[in-house]
């Protein structure tokens, strides 16, 4: 995966160029907004990082001038800024994802992994079946079967496997499932998603062999065919 | 500027000169009607008695002839008066009347009109001002019947003094009660100014006088102290604030500080370094929180937050936070019940309600636990009530002390009993500040026994009012 950062500050963008080097991805930096909307557009980019107070050419102003060029490269908008109406200007000026400074770098990189993998497959609709394993999840008719037999979940378990299916074998963090499932952006100080996953997970893993929800330990949750070895 | 130039400048000042030119005008106006309608009379007057001498002199003459009338002129010339007679031949020549010199011309005229004339038996030969009459006589002789008209003059001239007099008063009075009056008013703006400009240079403690009169000055003043108590409140809100952060982030950045020291110290394997750096960041995540916290109450307060409002239904977003800590609940035992009145829409964010009701059902959980180990309940309603959305977190916990209620609104502040468990004594006062973001406020109430919460807020209006500055307890 391709990412530009475009940070002007110094520090903070080479600690991510190389986090997500490590994490084994390309990631380049521009720092200033001149560069970073020069960069973006010529360049092949999977996913932009772009901070929202930027030298020359702030972020919001750079993520309007691509989306009036036709770039379509997911944006996440990094800034210091967390309130809830920052967050609304940000993605109404065209960005897709929107992450408050300071943050985890696990945060940072499941949800850079997510907007990229959103682009990659095609735009055009979502399937209506997700599948993983011998576990199906039926979008139109909400009906979640696994090995054949029906598994009968509330509807915001349904909405929580759902997303976690729709992003399978990708890092999904607590934050996200807040963000997706409950539409809430704050911060739940206590393990208020941990036990709606475990309840899933309940119904979901329980009496098959292999387990498809696991826990990233220090991230958060992600649907998969087990490998072990990963698991808290 | 000048004391002068500053007199000027006065609105009082300004008024006075008004005032003063208002009433000069209305004293011209007056003092010239009186004077014109008295002119008026006398001048009538005079022309009548002429008019009647006149016709007693014409009558005398159709019977006697002009030696008749010469002799009545020669007599009635004699008798005291301001009367004037006058009879001449065609040239000028005095036959008869006590009317001397006639500037050259008059006599020739004829008909009524003002002139200047001497009197016979005057000396001084100062000419005065009569009405007079003439008329042309057989034979070529004229006949002058007129009157003095000194009187009218007299009159005259006393009515411009007073003209003069009580314009000259009105002036001087006006401008000395203006003056007093702009001085005592500029005394007290320049006292007030004097006194602002003390305070601003950091002495908050001083106040206006306020003089008791209850004019505008008065309530200008009042305005400004009651403006200067409510920026020492915040001033002090914010010291108390600043002080609060300082010890409680000094404890966890000490804590933080102490344990990568001594990791860097004692630790030689790479697991004890590695479990010490997730303890580092650990700590890190909490002084984030705890930052988030503080700076979103900041905003709350600071009004801020107030464009993102939209319309929302309250019912659903308490439905949706109880149904988010609902398996928390049940995972540590306790019971939550939900009991939501339908469609009960407000005006606000649903994602700052939605963090409130997580910061209470939070504690609810976390310091609502029964004595006893009995099963406990958590209750979550939201009813209308006046015109009100009322929200309640209620739980059977040992609650709060009514002395305690309005404390644990503020920051940081965290009950004995609390102390023991994890927390920032922030979800209170983030709690609050939402609910007066909203136009509402939080109580809390005892439960008996226990705590129970209540976010108070208007149900759906055209618009806020502005949130109440003191925390309700």
């Amino acid at each position: 995966m391709r990412i530009l950062i475009i940070e002007d500050d110094k520090e903070a963008a080479s600690y991510l160029v190389k986090a997500f080097r490590e994490a084994g991805h390309v990631a380049d930096h521009a720092a200033d907004g001149l560069d970073g909307y020069a960069m973006a557009e010529e360049g092949d980019y999977d996913v932009l990082v772009v901070d929202r107070m930027l030298p020359k050419l702030d972020g919001l102003s750079l993520i309007r001038s691509l989306r009036e060029q036709r770039v379509e490269t997911p944006v996440l908008i990094l800034s210091a800024l967390g309130q809830v109406d920052d967050r609304v200007k940000g993605l109404r000026a065209g960005g897709d994802d929107y992450l408050p400074k300071p943050y985890a770098f696990s945060e940072l990189l499941a949800r850079v992994e997510v907007l990229s993998r959103r682009r990659s497959s095609a735009p055009s609709a979502e399937p209506t079946i997700y599948r993983v394993a011998d576990l199906e999840l039926d979008r139109l008719s909400h009906r979640v079967t696994r090995s054949g037999q029906e598994i009968v979940l509330q509807p915001r378990e349904f909405r929580l496997l759902e997303y976690l299916m729709k992003n399978a074998n990708q890092v999904v963090t607590r934050t996200m499932l807040l963000e997706h499932v409950w539409d809430y952006h704050f911060d739940p100080q206590t393990n208020v998603i941990d036990v709606h996953v475990s309840r899933l997970r309940a119904k979901i893993d329980k009496g098959f062999d292999k387990p498809l929800i696991h826990t990233i330990r220090g991230a958060g949750y992600m649907v998969r065919v087990g490998q072990e070895g990963d698991e808290e | 500027m000048s004391a002068l130039g500053k007199l000027v400048r006065t609105t009082a000042f300004k008024l006075s000169l008004a005032y003063l030119l208002i009433f000069t005008i209305f004293a011209f106006v007056g003092l010239g009607y009186v004077a014109w309608n008295a002119q008026r009379l006398l001048t009538d007057q005079f022309v009548s008695t002429i008019e009647s001498e006149i016709n007693s002199l014409s009558d005398q003459y159709r019977f006697g002839g002009l030696r008749r009338l010469v002799n009545i002129v020669e007599r009635r010339s004699r008798a005291p008066g301001a009367m004037l007679y006058l009879v001449t031949t065609e040239a000028g020549e005095r036959v008869a009347g006590n009317v001397g010199a006639l500037p050259p011309g008059v006599i020739g005229r004829t008909g009524q009109f003002e002139t200047l004339y001497n009197r016979t038996d005057e000396t001084e030969a100062r000419p005065d001002m009569a009405i007079v009459r003439v008329y042309l006589l057989p034979g070529g002789f004229r006949l002058l019947v007129g009157r003095d008209i000194e009187e009218r003059r007299r009159l005259q001239e006393v009515i411009y003094r007073a003209f003069f007099y009580s314009l000259l008063f009105i002036v001087v009075l006006g401008c000395v009660g203006g003056w007093f009056i702009t001085r005592r008013v500029l005394k007290r703006v320049d006292d007030m100014t004097e006194i602002t400009r003390h305070i601003m240079t950091g002495d908050l403690g001083g106040r206006l006088r306020i003089a008791g009169t209850g004019d505008e000055l008065d309530r200008l003043a009042q305005n400004l102290n009651d403006m200067l108590d409510r920026i020492g409140e915040l001033m002090r809100g914010m010291r108390e604030v600043s002080d609060n952060i300082a010890h409680d982030l000094k404890t966890p950045l000490t804590r933080l500080r102490n344990k990568a020291d001594e990791a860097l110290r004692t630790a030689s394997t790479p697991d004890e370094l590695k479990s010490a750096l997730e303890a580092t960041i650990e700590e890190s995540d909490n002084l984030i929180r705890i930052f988030n916290a503080l700076l979103m109450i900041a905003r709350l307060e600071a009004g801020n937050a107030r464009e993102g409002l939209a319309d929302f239904d309250a019912a659903e977003a308490v439905r949706d936070v109880a149904e988010l800590y609902d398996a928390l609940a049940e995972e540590a035992g306790v019971s939550l019940t939900v009991s939501v009145e339908d469609d009960l829409p407000v005006h606000g964010s649903r994602e700052l309600l939605g963090q409130a009701m997580a910061n209470l059902l939070d504690n609810a959980l976390k310091y609502g636990s029964a004595a006893g180990g009995k099963p406990q309940t958590i209750g979550v309603s939201a009813h209308r009530r006046d015109g009100e959305v009322r929200i309640a977190v209620a739980d059977r916990g040992p609650g709060i002390p009514a002395s305690e209620r309005g404390r644990v609104l503020e920051r940081f502040v965290r009950l004995e009993t609390a102390r023991s468990r994890p927390g920032f004594g922030l979800g209170l006062s983030l709690a609050a500040a939402v609910a007066r973001l909203h136009g509402g406020a939080l109580l809390l109430e005892d439960n008996e026994p226990g705590l129970r919460v209540i976010l108070a807020m208007p149900l759906k209006a055209a618009e806020l009012p502005p949130a109440p500055l003191q925390s309700a307890a």
